[in-house]
């Protein structure tokens, strides 16, 4: 008698100490999703009360539960299914969102009562469902859901809580019965016990560890509430270094345990037009030209003019100077390229000075003077780059950053607008384009692109050509840096820096370097502007 | 009476809200009366969001009165393109925005009263919600002919709607919102709530339209403020609790913790327009190009407010047909967005041969599909 009496408290203790073990294993296992049980010690399965803690995914050991759609209040029978946001074999948890339904202009939330797999939806969307009959079917483990039942109540007053709810001190305290029966069976206060689930919800591990803390042990989750004595340290701390008289706690390195997941998602719309027109663009040869601007008498000049634009109504940048600049600069200096149509400057000249005051007469902005000088600029290729076209207008297109990305408008025949009409017109595309409200005309038959990336920042860059255009500009942030002038003194300047590229088929780098002096005078000099008007 | 939270006032709300034992100035014991100082739909229906995911209201009840600047805002299973007029709300600058409950479309402007009223899932009742503003109308202005229909609207004088409803019900809370035609622009919100957008097929929620009054029209002496006290009072009075407005900043993130990141997700695109239910636009269009009158076929799949599946019918070799399917290939998987069409349009125009009249016909196909959005 005495031998099995032995034996059987022997087994009972190796059970036990098992069942230790295999708990420790198991709280840790827990916090990390069902997936990662594959790596988990098989003979847990051995004892049958552990498996309320885990699921594996290959094996499926718990039931069927038909989920009923509850009562929605109103004494209301059907509603119309609108959403669904799980499907057919994802895993649910407690409280998770299940579906959307409608009924009569309520919206209804229907959340999940169990952790489970979804195993059958039994509408599809738009179907109208009914009260008291099964909406989901969610495979759940058997305990759980036994004791789920009873909250089942179909009395339409009462509203269907998924848990029994604990008044104590005035505060909520939620827990599932199964986490109550242990904290009864341990005399464990609810109200005690800090919940980490969601809503401050009390989970099996939040008593654990409570009586855990209480006794300095780790306790087993079964009814016997006995005590074991704490477990030896673990060996594979290594030993404190002797040479010091004191103990070092050496912590224990944790895995760190990322659960964040790779996203894809197609290229579509406007950026898949982008990937096309960019591969295009870089088969172009690009050569890139970079300069310092000083616009210090520039800047001077805008200030003098802010005044009048605000009476006009109109928000003068550096752009529109810019822009002009760049369409000035194509004056039919050499005679190398022959038969395209000469921009009459003296018919335009009345256009570009409209007031008669000095201060606009010298506020010519130099790109649209530039092309002029050198019309190549404002050419295009054909495909097989048998061909150049010289454009007679100067469509010069601005980059823009909007919500769909990096989109080029384009201000219209530069070459007969006065700085007013540029930065009116720069408004105008603005305002459309923060609103969403460019149409395609406004987006097509640009020639040369400018692009001010200095008002989000950078000195230098290497902008990338937009096809059919040869050229394009890429302007600096306005930095305040010290500069010598004539006399040798150091005074302060407003420096921008200047990156063009343009298409090597066709443009030389001694041709952009010209157009790029032109440009940077007529811009630091407004006065020589000027003198090359007749 | 309206009391201007002070921040001590502030942090009083944010315990009183979370514990409701907690001391606080009105009895928020049985119930609680909040107006936004914000007028930006998306703070305030963030709001909403906010009481509905983090307040337990097992005996309690709120009320939440707000005001918006324009918008247009529709039911959570509705489709902007069939409800209203997006081209106009662009031009104007009035908003859209998507809610969480049910119901149908509504034009917002600071003419407009919204009242919210939060309940636990159990005390839900819709009719009496309605009633009490009835009896606040009524004891306001008792010549007053306002009434609740079955469809829970409220109609001014037998025949005109001066009040639309919604609901959303929760795990645990459920609110009930409705507004209240006080002095809104009439004009605006006709020419609003009207689709011109044809050949649409869908299975979302349709509005039902109904003629409309504001409530100034009856009696100009009325103004929002007026009403809403009258509301509140009456609200009061039925929860035994003070008449007591708290004004809430709906910005706040130490009163409402979380608030900023519900603006934020009410406000995106994917939200608005993404949660549309699945849909098919089928249509026919006569394009003018160069005196002749061309007839254009359009069959467009919409799914998550993006475009599934196009088709673009074209009189033969009109277009040549590696440009259309070149069109129709881009537009699959794009954005239901004039803008983003736009956009896409040009940038492929860019690798298209140049030819001046290729690119005008180009343009004009594009700008007549993007008329569908």
């Amino acid at each position: 008698m005495a031998t099995v009496r032995a034996l059987r408290s022997c087994s009972r203790t190796a059970g036990r100490l098992i069942c230790v073990h295999h708990i420790r294993s198991c709280t840790s296992v827990r916090f990390i999703k069902s997936k990662y049980m594959s790596i988990f010690d098989k003979s847990a399965f051995k004892f049958s009360h552990q498996h309320r803690l885990f699921r594996t995914s290959t094996i499926s050991n718990g039931q069927i539960v038909q989920f009923k759609l509850s009562d929605i209040g109103e004494g209301i029978t059907e509603v119309t299914v609108k959403e669904w946001y799980v499907k057919e074999g994802d895993s649910v948890s407690q409280f998770d969102s299940i579906c959307e339904v409608q009924s009569d202009k309520a919206s209804v939330t229907i959340t999940s009562r169990y952790d489970g797999i979804i195993r059958k939806l039994h509408y599809n969307l738009d179907e109208i469902a009914y009260v008291g009959k099964p909406l989901v079917d969610i495979e759940t483990d058997v305990l759980k859901a036994v004791s789920s039942e009873e909250d089942v109540v179909e009395t339409p007053a009462v509203s269907h809580e998924e848990q029994t709810h604990q008044e104590i001190k005035g505060h909520k305290t939620l827990a599932t019965p199964a986490v109550r029966r242990l904290a009864m069976e341990n005399n464990i206060k609810l109200s005690e016990v800090v919940g980490t689930g969601k809503d401050n919800r009390i989970l099996k591990e939040d008593i654990l560890n409570y009586l855990a803390k209480q006794t300095g042990a780790i306790l087993p989750p079964s009814p016997k509430p006995e005590i074991i004595p704490p477990l030896p340290k673990p060996e594979t701390v290594p030993p404190a270094p002797k040479d010091r008289g004191t103990k070092i706690a050496i912590p224990i390195s944790k895995p760190i345990v990322f659960a964040g997941k790779d996203k894809t998602e197609a290229v579509t719309g406007f950026h898949k037009a982008m990937v096309k027109t960019m591969t295009a663009a870089l088969q172009i040869p690009h050569f890139g030209y970079c300069d310092e601007i000083d616009l210090t008498q520039l800047v001077q000049l805008r200030e003098e003019l802010k005044p009048v634009a605000q009476a006009r109504g109109v928000k003068v940048s550096f752009m529109p100077f810019f822009i002009k600049s760049s369409s000035l600069s194509t004056y039919l200096g050499t005679c190398m390229y022959g038969h395209y149509m000469l921009p009459d400057v003296l018919s335009f000249c009345p256009l570009l000075f409209p007031l008669g005051d000095k201060s606009i007469k010298r506020a010519l902005s130099a790109a649209s003077l530039g092309l002029l000088h050198y019309p190549i600029l404002n050419a295009s290729v054909d495909e097989n780059c048998q061909s150049i076209t010289y454009k007679a207008s100067h469509n010069i297109g601005v980059a823009m950053d909007t919500e769909q990305g990096l989109i080029v408008p384009n201000v219209k025949n530069v070459q007969v607008c006065s700085v007013f009409d540029i930065a009116s017109e720069l408004n105008r595309l603005q305002t459309l384009g923060s609103s969403g409200q460019l149409g395609t005309n406004d987006l097509t038959g640009g020639t040369f692109t400018l692009s001010n990336i200095g008002t989000i920042g950078g000195t230098y860059a290497k902008p990338v050509i937009l096809p059919p255009e040869v050229a394009i500009g890429a302007l600096g942030k306005i930095q305040v840096l010290p500069r010598f002038n004539g006399k040798g003194e150091v005074f302060k300047a407003q420096i921008m820096n200047v990156s063009w590229s343009a298409d090597h088929r066709i443009i030389d780098g001694a041709t952009m370097a010209r157009f790029s002096n032109l440009w940077k005078s007529y811009l630091e000099n407004p006065a020589s502007m000027l003198v090359d008007l007749k | 009476m309206v009391i201007l939270l002070s921040l001590k006032n502030c942090f009083q709300l944010h315990y009183g809200l979370k514990i409701p034992a907690a001391g606080f100035r009105c009895s928020a014991n049985t119930g609680l009366i909040i107006q936004s100082v914000s007028s930006d739909i998306y703070q305030n229906l963030a709001v909403e969001d906010w009481v509905h995911d983090n307040m337990t209201l097992e005996d309690r009840h709120v009320l939440f009165m707000w005001r918006n600047s324009p918008t247009v805002v529709i039911g959570r299973h509705q489709n902007p393109w069939q409800e209203c007029n997006l081209k106009i709300m662009r031009e104007k600058n009035i908003k859209l925005a998507r809610r969480r409950s049910g119901g149908g479309t509504v034009y917002h402007d600071l003419g407009n009263i919204n009242l919210t009223f939060f309940t636990s899932k159990k005390k839900y009742e819709r009719m009496e919600n309605l009633k009490l503003v009835v009896r606040a109308l009524k004891a306001l202005r008792p010549q007053f002919d306002v009434r609740a229909t079955e469809r829970y609207d409220l109609l001014l004088n037998g025949n005109f709607k001066i009040s639309g409803t919604a609901a959303k019900l929760g795990r645990t809370v459920a609110y009930h919102h409705c507004t209240l035609l006080c002095n809104a622009d009439r004009f605006l919100l006709s020419s609003v709530l009207k689709s011109p957008y044809k050949g649409i097929k869908s299975n979302a929620t349709p509005s039902m339209p109904a003629l409309v009054k504001n409530l100034f029209e009856e009696d100009p002496s009325l103004t929002c403020e007026i009403v809403m006290d009258a509301i509140a009072a009456e609200y009061a009075r039925c929860h035994k609790i003070d008449h007591c407005i708290t004004l809430i900043n709906p910005g706040d993130e130490t009163v409402f913790p979380g608030i900023n990141m519900k603006t934020k997700e009410l406000q995106t695109w994917d939200w608005i327009y993404g949660k549309t239910p699945k849909f098919s636009i089928r249509t026919c269009f006569n394009m003018v190009y160069k005196q002749s009158l061309l007839e254009v076929k359009v069959d467009i799949q919409v799914k998550h407010g993006r475009i599934e599946a196009c088709n673009i019918d074209l009189p033969e070799q009109w277009l040549p047909p590696a440009m259309c399917s070149e069109l129709e290939k881009n537009l699959t998987g794009s954005k239901l967005c004039p803008s983003e069409t736009a956009a896409l349009a040009s940038t492929l125009l860019r690798v298209c041969p140049q030819n001046y009249e290729l690119h005008s016909k180009w343009s004009l196909l594009c700008e007549t599909v993007m008329t569908l959005m």
